[in-house]
Protein backbone atom coordinates (compact mmCIF):
# COMPACT_ATOMS: atom_id res chain seq x y z
CA UNK A 1 0.00 0.00 0.00
CA UNK A 2 1.26 3.47 -0.76
CA UNK A 3 0.98 6.23 1.82
CA UNK A 4 -2.11 7.71 0.21
CA UNK A 5 -3.97 4.39 0.34
CA UNK A 6 -2.79 3.45 3.83
CA UNK A 7 -3.85 6.85 5.17
CA UNK A 8 -7.25 6.48 3.48
CA UNK A 9 -7.88 3.09 5.09
CA UNK A 10 -6.83 4.52 8.43
CA UNK A 11 -9.38 7.32 8.00
CA UNK A 12 -12.07 4.73 7.29
CA UNK A 13 -11.07 2.78 10.40
CA UNK A 14 -11.23 6.05 12.35
CA UNK A 15 -14.91 6.36 11.47
CA UNK A 16 -14.80 8.79 8.58
CA UNK A 17 -18.44 8.99 7.43
CA UNK A 18 -17.86 10.96 4.26
CA UNK A 19 -15.03 11.74 1.86
CA UNK A 20 -15.25 14.52 -0.73
CA UNK A 21 -12.44 15.26 -3.15
CA UNK A 22 -11.32 16.36 -6.57
CA UNK A 23 -8.50 14.60 -8.44
CA UNK A 24 -5.08 16.21 -8.30
CA UNK A 25 -1.62 14.68 -8.47
CA UNK A 26 0.15 13.44 -6.29
CA UNK A 27 -2.83 12.33 -4.17
CA UNK A 28 -5.03 10.62 -6.74
CA UNK A 29 -4.73 7.26 -4.98
CA UNK A 30 -6.88 8.72 -2.21
CA UNK A 31 -9.90 9.48 -4.39
CA UNK A 32 -9.60 6.15 -6.19
CA UNK A 33 -9.26 4.18 -2.94
CA UNK A 34 -12.06 6.06 -1.22
CA UNK A 35 -14.45 5.64 -4.15
CA UNK A 36 -14.20 1.86 -3.73
CA UNK A 37 -13.87 1.45 0.03
CA UNK A 38 -16.42 4.03 1.16
CA UNK A 39 -19.02 2.35 -1.06
CA UNK A 40 -18.12 -1.04 0.46
CA UNK A 41 -18.63 0.45 3.91
CA UNK A 42 -21.94 2.05 2.92
CA UNK A 43 -20.52 5.48 3.55
CA UNK A 44 -20.38 8.59 1.40
CA UNK A 45 -17.90 9.28 -1.38
CA UNK A 46 -18.30 12.12 -3.87
CA UNK A 47 -15.92 13.21 -6.58
CA UNK A 48 -16.74 16.89 -6.48
CA UNK A 49 -16.66 19.39 -9.34
CA UNK A 50 -13.90 21.42 -7.67
CA UNK A 51 -11.96 21.79 -4.46
CA UNK A 52 -14.27 24.70 -3.60
CA UNK A 53 -17.19 22.29 -3.71
CA UNK A 54 -15.28 19.51 -1.90
CA UNK A 55 -14.48 21.62 1.15
CA UNK A 56 -18.05 22.91 1.27
CA UNK A 57 -19.40 19.37 1.09
CA UNK A 58 -17.15 18.66 4.06
CA UNK A 59 -18.68 21.73 5.72
CA UNK A 60 -22.19 20.39 5.11
CA UNK A 61 -21.51 16.88 6.40
CA UNK A 62 -19.59 18.23 9.38
CA UNK A 63 -22.40 20.66 10.27
CA UNK A 64 -24.69 17.67 10.72
CA UNK A 65 -22.20 16.04 13.09
CA UNK A 66 -20.66 13.53 10.70
CA UNK A 67 -16.96 12.78 10.52
CA UNK A 68 -15.83 14.05 7.15
CA UNK A 69 -12.62 14.68 5.28
CA UNK A 70 -11.10 15.82 2.04
CA UNK A 71 -7.67 15.57 0.51
CA UNK A 72 -5.87 17.49 -2.17
CA UNK A 73 -2.50 18.86 -3.16
CA UNK A 74 -1.15 22.39 -2.98
CA UNK A 75 -3.08 24.23 -5.76
CA UNK A 76 -6.28 22.52 -4.67
CA UNK A 77 -5.66 23.38 -1.03
CA UNK A 78 -5.36 27.03 -2.07
CA UNK A 79 -8.87 26.79 -3.52
CA UNK A 80 -10.12 25.35 -0.24
CA UNK A 81 -8.91 28.25 1.89
CA UNK A 82 -12.27 30.04 1.76
CA UNK A 83 -14.03 26.98 3.12
CA UNK A 84 -11.37 26.30 5.75
CA UNK A 85 -11.79 29.84 7.11
CA UNK A 86 -15.56 29.24 7.39
CA UNK A 87 -15.00 25.85 9.04
CA UNK A 88 -12.64 27.43 11.57
CA UNK A 89 -15.08 30.29 12.21
CA UNK A 90 -18.10 28.01 12.62
CA UNK A 91 -15.96 25.64 14.75
CA UNK A 92 -16.71 22.60 12.64
CA UNK A 93 -14.50 19.53 12.95
CA UNK A 94 -13.00 17.97 9.85
CA UNK A 95 -9.77 16.51 8.49
CA UNK A 96 -7.94 17.91 5.46
CA UNK A 97 -4.95 16.14 3.93
CA UNK A 98 -2.51 18.16 1.83
CA UNK A 99 -0.10 15.99 -0.17
CA UNK A 100 2.15 18.92 -1.03
CA UNK A 101 3.72 19.40 -4.45
CA UNK A 102 6.07 21.95 -5.97
CA UNK A 103 4.77 25.51 -6.29
CA UNK A 104 3.96 28.36 -6.61
CA UNK A 105 1.29 28.28 -9.30
CA UNK A 106 0.80 24.97 -11.03
CA UNK A 107 4.43 24.24 -10.14
CA UNK A 108 5.09 20.56 -10.64
CA UNK A 109 4.02 17.24 -9.19
CA UNK A 110 7.23 16.61 -7.24
CA UNK A 111 7.24 16.48 -3.42
CA UNK A 112 7.61 19.79 -1.63
CA UNK A 113 7.05 21.55 1.68
CA UNK A 114 6.14 24.94 0.28
CA UNK A 115 2.72 25.17 1.95
CA UNK A 116 3.94 25.42 5.55
CA UNK A 117 3.02 29.09 5.93
CA UNK A 118 -0.41 28.52 4.42
CA UNK A 119 -1.09 25.58 6.74
CA UNK A 120 0.15 26.90 10.08
CA UNK A 121 -0.58 30.62 9.82
CA UNK A 122 -4.23 30.23 8.87
CA UNK A 123 -4.17 30.31 5.09
CA UNK A 124 -7.59 31.84 4.54
CA UNK A 125 -8.92 35.17 5.79
CA UNK A 126 -9.23 36.07 9.44
CA UNK A 127 -7.49 35.14 12.69
CA UNK A 128 -7.62 31.38 12.97
CA UNK A 129 -5.56 28.22 13.14
CA UNK A 130 -5.96 24.61 12.16
CA UNK A 131 -4.19 21.88 14.08
CA UNK A 132 -1.46 20.79 11.65
CA UNK A 133 0.43 17.50 11.65
CA UNK A 134 3.59 16.80 9.65
CA UNK A 135 4.09 13.02 9.60
CA UNK A 136 7.45 11.75 8.41
CA UNK A 137 6.69 8.18 7.35
CA UNK A 138 3.82 6.08 6.08
CA UNK A 139 3.19 4.52 9.51
CA UNK A 140 2.97 7.95 11.10
CA UNK A 141 0.72 9.13 8.24
CA UNK A 142 -1.55 6.23 9.18
CA UNK A 143 -1.32 6.70 12.95
CA UNK A 144 -2.11 10.38 12.83
CA UNK A 145 -5.52 9.90 11.16
CA UNK A 146 -7.56 8.65 14.15
CA UNK A 147 -5.87 11.27 16.31
CA UNK A 148 -6.73 13.97 13.77
CA UNK A 149 -10.42 12.99 13.75
CA UNK A 150 -10.53 12.81 17.56
CA UNK A 151 -8.82 16.18 18.07
CA UNK A 152 -11.10 17.75 15.44
CA UNK A 153 -14.13 16.55 17.42
CA UNK A 154 -12.71 17.44 20.82
CA UNK A 155 -11.73 20.99 19.90
CA UNK A 156 -14.27 21.56 17.09
CA UNK A 157 -11.50 22.57 14.72
CA UNK A 158 -10.29 21.66 11.22
CA UNK A 159 -7.19 19.45 11.39
CA UNK A 160 -4.74 19.44 8.51
CA UNK A 161 -2.24 16.72 7.69
CA UNK A 162 0.69 18.22 5.85
CA UNK A 163 2.16 15.37 3.84
CA UNK A 164 4.06 15.51 0.57
CA UNK A 165 4.40 13.63 -2.69
CA UNK A 166 6.93 11.16 -1.27
CA UNK A 167 4.78 10.20 1.71
CA UNK A 168 1.76 9.85 -0.54
CA UNK A 169 3.48 7.67 -3.11
CA UNK A 170 5.96 5.74 -0.96
CA UNK A 171 5.25 2.12 -0.07
CA UNK A 172 6.23 0.88 3.39
CA UNK A 173 4.96 -1.96 5.55
CA UNK A 174 2.35 -0.52 7.88
CA UNK A 175 -0.07 -1.62 10.56
CA UNK A 176 -3.41 0.07 10.26
CA UNK A 177 -5.27 0.33 13.56
CA UNK A 178 -8.80 -1.14 13.28
CA UNK A 179 -11.90 0.66 14.55
CA UNK A 180 -9.70 3.39 15.87
CA UNK A 181 -12.40 5.93 16.70
CA UNK A 182 -11.51 5.94 20.34
CA UNK A 183 -10.93 8.29 23.15
CA UNK A 184 -7.94 10.55 23.13
CA UNK A 185 -6.06 10.96 26.39
CA UNK A 186 -8.87 9.11 28.19
CA UNK A 187 -11.25 11.99 27.62
CA UNK A 188 -14.51 11.00 26.02
CA UNK A 189 -15.38 12.54 22.70
CA UNK A 190 -17.77 15.41 23.36
CA UNK A 191 -21.43 15.15 22.41
CA UNK A 192 -22.20 17.06 19.24
CA UNK A 193 -25.25 18.83 20.62
CA UNK A 194 -24.53 21.75 18.30
CA UNK A 195 -25.06 19.66 15.15
CA UNK A 196 -27.86 20.25 12.68
CA UNK A 197 -30.03 17.17 12.93
CA UNK A 198 -33.50 18.68 12.58
CA UNK A 199 -34.92 20.55 15.56
CA UNK A 200 -37.17 17.70 16.73
CA UNK A 201 -38.20 18.42 20.30
CA UNK A 202 -35.60 21.09 20.85
CA UNK A 203 -34.76 24.69 19.98
CA UNK A 204 -33.21 25.29 16.58
CA UNK A 205 -29.45 24.92 16.16
CA UNK A 206 -27.65 27.44 13.99
CA UNK A 207 -24.17 27.00 12.53
CA UNK A 208 -22.88 30.40 11.50
CA UNK A 209 -19.90 32.69 11.23
CA UNK A 210 -21.64 36.06 10.81
CA UNK A 211 -22.51 38.26 13.76
CA UNK A 212 -23.38 41.81 12.88
CA UNK A 213 -23.93 43.18 16.38
CA UNK A 214 -21.16 45.32 17.79
CA UNK A 215 -18.36 43.40 19.48
CA UNK A 216 -19.71 39.88 18.92
CA UNK A 217 -17.12 38.83 16.33
CA UNK A 218 -14.43 40.42 18.48
CA UNK A 219 -15.54 38.26 21.40
CA UNK A 220 -15.77 35.22 19.10
CA UNK A 221 -12.12 35.82 18.18
CA UNK A 222 -11.12 35.98 21.86
CA UNK A 223 -12.96 32.70 22.42
CA UNK A 224 -11.17 31.10 19.48
CA UNK A 225 -7.82 32.32 20.78
CA UNK A 226 -8.59 30.85 24.21
CA UNK A 227 -9.28 27.53 22.52
CA UNK A 228 -6.02 27.80 20.55
CA UNK A 229 -4.09 28.43 23.78
CA UNK A 230 -5.68 25.32 25.27
CA UNK A 231 -4.61 23.30 22.23
CA UNK A 232 -1.11 24.77 22.53
CA UNK A 233 -0.98 23.56 26.13
CA UNK A 234 -2.25 20.05 25.47
CA UNK A 235 -1.43 18.92 21.97
CA UNK A 236 2.16 19.72 21.03
CA UNK A 237 3.96 16.66 19.71
CA UNK A 238 7.62 16.57 18.90
CA UNK A 239 10.44 14.03 18.58
CA UNK A 240 13.97 14.69 19.81
CA UNK A 241 16.77 12.54 18.44
CA UNK A 242 20.29 12.65 19.94
CA UNK A 243 19.77 16.25 21.02
CA UNK A 244 21.16 16.02 24.57
CA UNK A 245 24.83 15.96 23.72
CA UNK A 246 24.56 17.88 20.46
CA UNK A 247 26.45 21.00 19.42
CA UNK A 248 24.37 21.26 16.30
CA UNK A 249 20.60 20.78 16.31
CA UNK A 250 18.84 20.22 13.01
CA UNK A 251 15.13 21.06 12.92
CA UNK A 252 13.10 19.41 10.18
CA UNK A 253 9.62 17.93 9.74
CA UNK A 254 7.91 15.45 7.45
CA UNK A 255 9.91 13.59 4.86
CA UNK A 256 12.74 16.13 5.15
CA UNK A 257 13.20 15.01 8.77
CA UNK A 258 13.54 11.43 7.57
CA UNK A 259 16.39 12.49 5.29
CA UNK A 260 17.96 14.60 8.03
CA UNK A 261 17.92 11.61 10.38
CA UNK A 262 20.09 9.72 7.93
CA UNK A 263 22.49 12.65 7.78
CA UNK A 264 22.58 12.94 11.58
CA UNK A 265 23.50 9.24 11.88
CA UNK A 266 26.22 9.65 9.30
CA UNK A 267 27.62 12.73 11.04
CA UNK A 268 27.54 10.98 14.42
CA UNK A 269 29.57 8.12 12.92
CA UNK A 270 32.19 10.72 12.06
CA UNK A 271 32.16 12.13 15.56
CA UNK A 272 30.07 15.25 14.86
CA UNK A 273 27.79 15.96 17.79
CA UNK A 274 24.50 16.62 16.05
CA UNK A 275 20.87 15.92 16.90
CA UNK A 276 17.41 16.37 15.40
CA UNK A 277 14.29 18.07 16.67
CA UNK A 278 11.31 16.95 14.62
CA UNK A 279 8.04 18.82 15.16
CA UNK A 280 5.15 16.37 14.64
CA UNK A 281 2.56 19.05 15.25
CA UNK A 282 3.45 22.06 13.12
CA UNK A 283 0.65 23.99 14.76
CA UNK A 284 0.78 24.16 17.68
CA UNK A 285 4.53 24.46 17.19
CA UNK A 286 7.00 22.95 19.71
CA UNK A 287 8.45 26.37 20.50
CA UNK A 288 9.12 25.50 24.13
CA UNK A 289 11.12 22.39 23.26
CA UNK A 290 13.21 24.35 20.76
CA UNK A 291 13.61 27.27 23.15
CA UNK A 292 14.84 24.87 25.84
CA UNK A 293 17.34 23.31 23.46
CA UNK A 294 18.59 26.80 22.60
CA UNK A 295 19.46 27.60 26.21
CA UNK A 296 22.82 25.95 25.68
CA UNK A 297 24.74 27.67 22.92
CA UNK A 298 24.27 25.51 19.85
CA UNK A 299 23.92 26.02 16.16
CA UNK A 300 20.43 25.40 14.80
CA UNK A 301 20.18 24.20 11.22
CA UNK A 302 16.69 24.20 9.73
CA UNK A 303 16.23 21.95 6.71
CA UNK A 304 13.08 22.21 4.62
CA UNK A 305 11.91 21.39 1.12
CA UNK A 306 11.11 25.07 0.62
CA UNK A 307 12.90 28.42 0.56
CA UNK A 308 12.60 28.64 4.33
CA UNK A 309 9.24 28.83 6.07
CA UNK A 310 9.38 26.84 9.32
CA UNK A 311 12.74 28.51 9.95
CA UNK A 312 10.80 31.64 10.94
CA UNK A 313 9.05 29.76 13.74
CA UNK A 314 12.36 28.25 14.82
CA UNK A 315 13.93 31.74 14.97
CA UNK A 316 10.99 32.97 17.07
CA UNK A 317 11.47 30.03 19.43
CA UNK A 318 15.25 30.40 19.64
CA UNK A 319 14.78 34.16 20.15
CA UNK A 320 18.40 35.03 19.49
CA UNK A 321 19.81 32.62 22.07
CA UNK A 322 21.69 30.60 19.43
CA UNK A 323 22.46 31.11 15.75
CA UNK A 324 19.89 29.73 13.30
CA UNK A 325 20.96 28.69 9.81
CA UNK A 326 18.68 27.59 6.98
CA UNK A 327 19.24 25.20 4.13
CA UNK A 328 16.58 23.86 1.80
CA UNK A 329 15.50 22.96 -1.69
CA UNK A 330 12.24 24.41 -3.08
CA UNK A 331 10.04 23.62 -6.05
CA UNK A 332 10.20 19.83 -5.87
CA UNK A 333 13.92 19.54 -5.16
CA UNK A 334 14.58 16.63 -2.77
CA UNK A 335 17.55 16.98 -0.41
CA UNK A 336 19.86 13.97 -0.22
CA UNK A 337 21.48 12.61 2.93
CA UNK A 338 24.83 13.65 1.43
CA UNK A 339 23.70 17.23 0.91
CA UNK A 340 22.35 17.57 4.44
CA UNK A 341 25.47 15.90 5.85
CA UNK A 342 27.57 18.43 3.96
CA UNK A 343 25.58 21.29 5.51
CA UNK A 344 26.12 19.82 8.97
CA UNK A 345 29.83 19.29 8.32
CA UNK A 346 30.31 22.86 7.15
CA UNK A 347 28.91 24.11 10.46
CA UNK A 348 31.73 22.32 12.29
CA UNK A 349 34.41 24.25 10.39
CA UNK A 350 35.56 27.22 12.42
CA UNK A 351 35.58 30.45 10.40
CA UNK A 352 39.11 31.57 9.41
CA UNK A 353 40.46 34.54 11.29
CA UNK A 354 40.87 37.67 9.23
CA UNK B 1 -67.33 31.65 20.42
CA UNK B 2 -64.98 33.21 17.92
CA UNK B 3 -62.65 30.82 16.14
CA UNK B 4 -59.10 31.78 15.12
CA UNK B 5 -58.82 30.98 11.42
CA UNK B 6 -55.52 32.60 10.51
CA UNK B 7 -52.33 32.65 12.51
CA UNK B 8 -48.59 32.83 12.25
CA UNK B 9 -47.02 29.52 11.21
CA UNK B 10 -45.15 27.88 14.10
CA UNK B 11 -41.98 27.71 12.02
CA UNK B 12 -42.02 31.50 11.49
CA UNK B 13 -40.64 33.31 14.52
CA UNK B 14 -42.64 36.10 16.08
CA UNK B 15 -40.30 39.00 15.45
CA UNK B 16 -39.93 41.95 13.09
CA UNK B 17 -37.67 41.34 10.09
CA UNK B 18 -34.83 43.53 8.85
CA UNK B 19 -36.19 43.52 5.30
CA UNK B 20 -37.17 46.72 3.46
CA UNK B 21 -40.86 47.59 3.06
CA UNK B 22 -42.29 45.68 0.11
CA UNK B 23 -39.46 43.15 -0.03
CA UNK B 24 -40.35 39.64 -1.20
CA UNK B 25 -38.21 37.74 1.33
CA UNK B 26 -40.87 38.06 4.03
CA UNK B 27 -43.47 36.46 1.75
CA UNK B 28 -41.07 33.68 0.73
CA UNK B 29 -40.14 32.99 4.38
CA UNK B 30 -43.78 32.75 5.34
CA UNK B 31 -44.57 30.34 2.51
CA UNK B 32 -41.67 28.08 3.51
CA UNK B 33 -42.80 28.16 7.15
CA UNK B 34 -46.40 27.33 6.21
CA UNK B 35 -45.32 24.42 4.03
CA UNK B 36 -42.98 23.02 6.73
CA UNK B 37 -45.81 23.21 9.28
CA UNK B 38 -48.39 21.67 6.97
CA UNK B 39 -46.09 18.80 6.05
CA UNK B 40 -45.09 18.33 9.70
CA UNK B 41 -41.38 18.25 8.85
CA UNK B 42 -39.92 20.90 11.19
CA UNK B 43 -38.12 18.23 13.19
CA UNK B 44 -36.24 16.88 10.22
CA UNK B 45 -35.64 19.95 8.11
CA UNK B 46 -32.28 21.71 7.74
CA UNK B 47 -32.11 25.02 5.89
CA UNK B 48 -29.17 26.82 4.33
CA UNK B 49 -29.04 30.60 4.47
CA UNK B 50 -27.29 32.44 1.64
CA UNK B 51 -24.92 35.37 1.56
CA UNK B 52 -27.15 38.27 0.66
CA UNK B 53 -30.16 40.01 2.21
CA UNK B 54 -31.51 36.69 3.53
CA UNK B 55 -28.28 35.76 5.33
CA UNK B 56 -30.17 36.07 8.61
CA UNK B 57 -33.03 33.78 7.48
CA UNK B 58 -32.37 31.67 10.59
CA UNK B 59 -33.55 34.61 12.69
CA UNK B 60 -37.00 34.15 11.15
CA UNK B 61 -37.28 30.46 10.23
CA UNK B 62 -37.38 28.28 13.33
CA UNK B 63 -35.58 25.23 11.91
CA UNK B 64 -31.99 24.02 12.15
CA UNK B 65 -30.02 26.25 9.80
CA UNK B 66 -26.52 26.88 8.59
CA UNK B 67 -25.01 29.95 7.00
CA UNK B 68 -22.48 29.26 4.28
CA UNK B 69 -20.04 30.95 1.94
CA UNK B 70 -21.40 32.88 -1.03
CA UNK B 71 -22.62 30.52 -3.73
CA UNK B 72 -21.55 27.30 -2.02
CA UNK B 73 -24.94 26.27 -0.65
CA UNK B 74 -25.51 23.46 -3.20
CA UNK B 75 -22.16 21.90 -2.20
CA UNK B 76 -23.01 22.23 1.49
CA UNK B 77 -26.48 20.80 0.84
CA UNK B 78 -24.86 17.88 -1.01
CA UNK B 79 -22.67 17.09 2.00
CA UNK B 80 -25.70 17.28 4.29
CA UNK B 81 -28.14 15.27 2.23
CA UNK B 82 -25.73 12.50 1.28
CA UNK B 83 -24.85 11.92 4.92
CA UNK B 84 -28.45 12.42 6.09
CA UNK B 85 -30.75 11.04 3.38
CA UNK B 86 -33.71 11.03 5.80
CA UNK B 87 -33.56 14.80 6.37
CA UNK B 88 -35.30 17.47 4.30
CA UNK B 89 -32.62 19.87 3.10
CA UNK B 90 -33.25 23.18 1.40
CA UNK B 91 -31.01 26.01 0.29
CA UNK B 92 -32.34 29.54 0.03
CA UNK B 93 -30.33 31.50 -2.51
CA UNK B 94 -30.52 34.83 -4.26
CA UNK B 95 -29.57 35.64 -7.81
CA UNK B 96 -26.03 36.72 -6.89
CA UNK B 97 -25.52 33.60 -4.81
CA UNK B 98 -27.03 31.12 -7.27
CA UNK B 99 -26.72 32.75 -10.69
CA UNK B 100 -23.33 34.46 -10.35
CA UNK B 101 -20.79 33.11 -7.86
CA UNK B 102 -22.45 29.74 -7.33
CA UNK B 103 -23.16 28.62 -10.90
CA UNK B 104 -20.68 25.73 -10.78
CA UNK B 105 -22.13 24.40 -7.52
CA UNK B 106 -25.78 24.52 -8.63
CA UNK B 107 -25.14 23.01 -12.05
CA UNK B 108 -23.14 20.14 -10.61
CA UNK B 109 -25.62 19.51 -7.81
CA UNK B 110 -28.32 19.18 -10.48
CA UNK B 111 -26.04 17.13 -12.69
CA UNK B 112 -25.38 14.68 -9.83
CA UNK B 113 -29.14 14.50 -9.19
CA UNK B 114 -28.74 15.61 -5.59
CA UNK B 115 -31.99 15.19 -3.68
CA UNK B 116 -32.45 18.55 -2.04
CA UNK B 117 -34.56 21.61 -2.76
CA UNK B 118 -33.32 24.99 -3.92
CA UNK B 119 -35.44 28.08 -3.33
CA UNK B 120 -34.09 30.62 -5.77
CA UNK B 121 -35.03 34.23 -5.09
CA UNK B 122 -34.69 36.20 -8.32
CA UNK B 123 -35.08 39.92 -7.80
CA UNK B 124 -32.82 40.96 -10.67
CA UNK B 125 -30.44 42.87 -8.45
CA UNK B 126 -27.82 42.53 -5.67
CA UNK B 127 -29.67 43.82 -2.62
CA UNK B 128 -27.26 43.40 0.28
CA UNK B 129 -24.30 45.16 -1.32
CA UNK B 130 -26.27 48.16 -2.55
CA UNK B 131 -28.16 47.41 -5.73
CA UNK B 132 -25.53 46.28 -8.21
CA UNK B 133 -26.24 44.38 -11.42
CA UNK B 134 -27.06 40.69 -11.04
CA UNK B 135 -26.78 38.14 -13.84
CA UNK B 136 -30.59 38.27 -13.87
CA UNK B 137 -30.78 42.08 -14.19
CA UNK B 138 -33.11 43.07 -17.02
CA UNK B 139 -31.89 44.84 -20.15
CA UNK B 140 -32.18 48.57 -19.61
CA UNK B 141 -32.43 48.17 -15.84
CA UNK B 142 -30.56 50.82 -13.90
CA UNK B 143 -28.40 49.53 -11.06
CA UNK B 144 -25.40 50.81 -9.10
CA UNK B 145 -23.08 49.21 -11.66
CA UNK B 146 -25.23 49.79 -14.77
CA UNK B 147 -26.02 53.44 -14.25
CA UNK B 148 -27.12 53.97 -17.86
CA UNK B 149 -29.07 50.73 -17.86
CA UNK B 150 -27.93 47.19 -18.66
CA UNK B 151 -26.87 46.75 -22.28
CA UNK B 152 -26.09 43.45 -24.01
CA UNK B 153 -22.87 44.87 -25.46
CA UNK B 154 -21.40 45.79 -22.08
CA UNK B 155 -23.11 43.45 -19.63
CA UNK B 156 -24.57 40.53 -21.54
CA UNK B 157 -28.11 39.24 -21.24
CA UNK B 158 -30.27 38.26 -18.26
CA UNK B 159 -29.30 34.72 -17.25
CA UNK B 160 -32.10 32.17 -17.16
CA UNK B 161 -30.76 29.67 -14.66
CA UNK B 162 -33.93 27.63 -14.37
CA UNK B 163 -34.03 27.02 -18.12
CA UNK B 164 -30.35 26.01 -18.03
CA UNK B 165 -30.96 23.55 -15.20
CA UNK B 166 -34.13 22.11 -16.69
CA UNK B 167 -32.22 20.40 -19.50
CA UNK B 168 -30.22 18.32 -17.01
CA UNK B 169 -31.61 14.83 -16.33
CA UNK B 170 -30.65 15.17 -12.65
CA UNK B 171 -33.05 18.08 -12.16
CA UNK B 172 -36.48 16.50 -11.69
CA UNK B 173 -38.62 19.49 -10.82
CA UNK B 174 -38.06 23.11 -11.83
CA UNK B 175 -40.81 25.71 -11.58
CA UNK B 176 -40.75 29.49 -11.82
CA UNK B 177 -43.30 31.36 -9.74
CA UNK B 178 -43.76 34.99 -8.72
CA UNK B 179 -44.51 36.77 -5.49
CA UNK B 180 -46.36 39.51 -7.34
CA UNK B 181 -49.99 38.90 -6.41
CA UNK B 182 -52.30 36.62 -4.46
CA UNK B 183 -52.87 33.97 -7.16
CA UNK B 184 -49.14 33.87 -7.97
CA UNK B 185 -48.22 33.60 -4.29
CA UNK B 186 -50.70 30.75 -3.78
CA UNK B 187 -49.14 29.00 -6.74
CA UNK B 188 -45.67 29.56 -5.33
CA UNK B 189 -46.74 27.84 -2.12
CA UNK B 190 -48.01 24.86 -4.11
CA UNK B 191 -44.67 24.64 -5.89
CA UNK B 192 -42.70 24.78 -2.64
CA UNK B 193 -44.92 22.13 -1.15
CA UNK B 194 -44.41 19.90 -4.18
CA UNK B 195 -40.63 20.32 -3.99
CA UNK B 196 -40.55 19.31 -0.30
CA UNK B 197 -42.89 16.40 -0.98
CA UNK B 198 -40.52 15.11 -3.63
CA UNK B 199 -37.81 14.94 -0.98
CA UNK B 200 -40.15 13.27 1.49
CA UNK B 201 -40.92 10.68 -1.20
CA UNK B 202 -37.22 10.14 -1.84
CA UNK B 203 -37.54 11.31 -5.45
CA UNK B 204 -34.23 10.92 -7.26
CA UNK B 205 -33.10 14.38 -8.23
CA UNK B 206 -32.92 18.09 -7.60
CA UNK B 207 -35.99 20.27 -7.11
CA UNK B 208 -35.80 24.02 -7.61
CA UNK B 209 -38.45 26.70 -7.22
CA UNK B 210 -37.53 30.10 -8.64
CA UNK B 211 -39.44 32.98 -7.11
CA UNK B 212 -39.54 36.32 -8.93
CA UNK B 213 -39.42 38.60 -5.96
CA UNK B 214 -39.83 42.37 -5.55
CA UNK B 215 -36.98 44.65 -4.50
CA UNK B 216 -38.68 48.09 -4.40
CA UNK B 217 -35.60 49.70 -2.81
CA UNK B 218 -33.18 48.98 -5.64
CA UNK B 219 -35.76 49.01 -8.39
CA UNK B 220 -36.61 52.52 -7.16
CA UNK B 221 -40.32 51.68 -7.29
CA UNK B 222 -43.11 51.75 -4.75
CA UNK B 223 -44.08 48.32 -3.40
CA UNK B 224 -47.28 48.15 -5.55
CA UNK B 225 -45.37 49.28 -8.66
CA UNK B 226 -42.67 46.67 -7.95
CA UNK B 227 -45.37 43.97 -8.00
CA UNK B 228 -46.61 45.32 -11.34
CA UNK B 229 -43.05 45.42 -12.72
CA UNK B 230 -42.70 41.69 -12.02
CA UNK B 231 -45.97 40.94 -13.80
CA UNK B 232 -45.48 43.30 -16.75
CA UNK B 233 -41.72 43.22 -17.32
CA UNK B 234 -39.86 40.43 -15.51
CA UNK B 235 -42.19 37.66 -16.66
CA UNK B 236 -41.38 38.54 -20.30
CA UNK B 237 -37.78 37.40 -19.75
CA UNK B 238 -38.52 34.97 -16.94
CA UNK B 239 -41.84 33.36 -17.96
CA UNK B 240 -43.78 31.69 -15.16
CA UNK B 241 -44.61 28.03 -15.12
CA UNK B 242 -43.26 24.55 -14.76
CA UNK B 243 -40.05 24.00 -16.71
CA UNK B 244 -39.56 20.40 -15.61
CA UNK B 245 -41.44 17.68 -13.76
Amino acid sequence: MCGNEAMSESAIQAGCDAYFGYPITPQNEVTAYMSKRMAEEGRVFIQSESELAAINMVFGASATGKRSMTSSSSPGISLMQEGISYLAAAELPCVIVNVMRGGPGLGNIAPSQGDYFQAVKGGGHGDYHCIVFGPSGVQEFVDVMPLAFDLADIYRIPVMILADGILGQMMEPVTIPKNSKLKTKNSKLPKKDWALTGAEGRKQNIVRSLWLADGVVEQHNYDLQAKYRQIGKNEIRCEQYKVDSADIVVVAYGIAARIVRGAVDKARQQGIKVGLIRPITLWPFPSEQISKAAEELRIFLVVEMSCGQMVEDVRLAVAGKSPVVFWGRPGGGIPTVEQVFEQIRELTIKPKKK
Amino acid sequence: MMQKVFTRPQTLKDCPTHYCPGCGHGIAHRLIAEVIDELGIRGKTIGIAPVGCAVLAYDYLDVDMVEVAHGRAPAVATGMKRTNPDKIIFSYQGDGDLAAIGTAEIIHAAHRAEQFTVIFINNAVFGMTGGQMAPTTMLGQITATTQEGRTPASHGYPLQVSELLAILPGAIYIERCALSGVPQIRNAKKALRHAFELQMNNAKGLSLVELLSPCPTYWRLSPPDAMLWIQNEMTKVFPLGKLKG
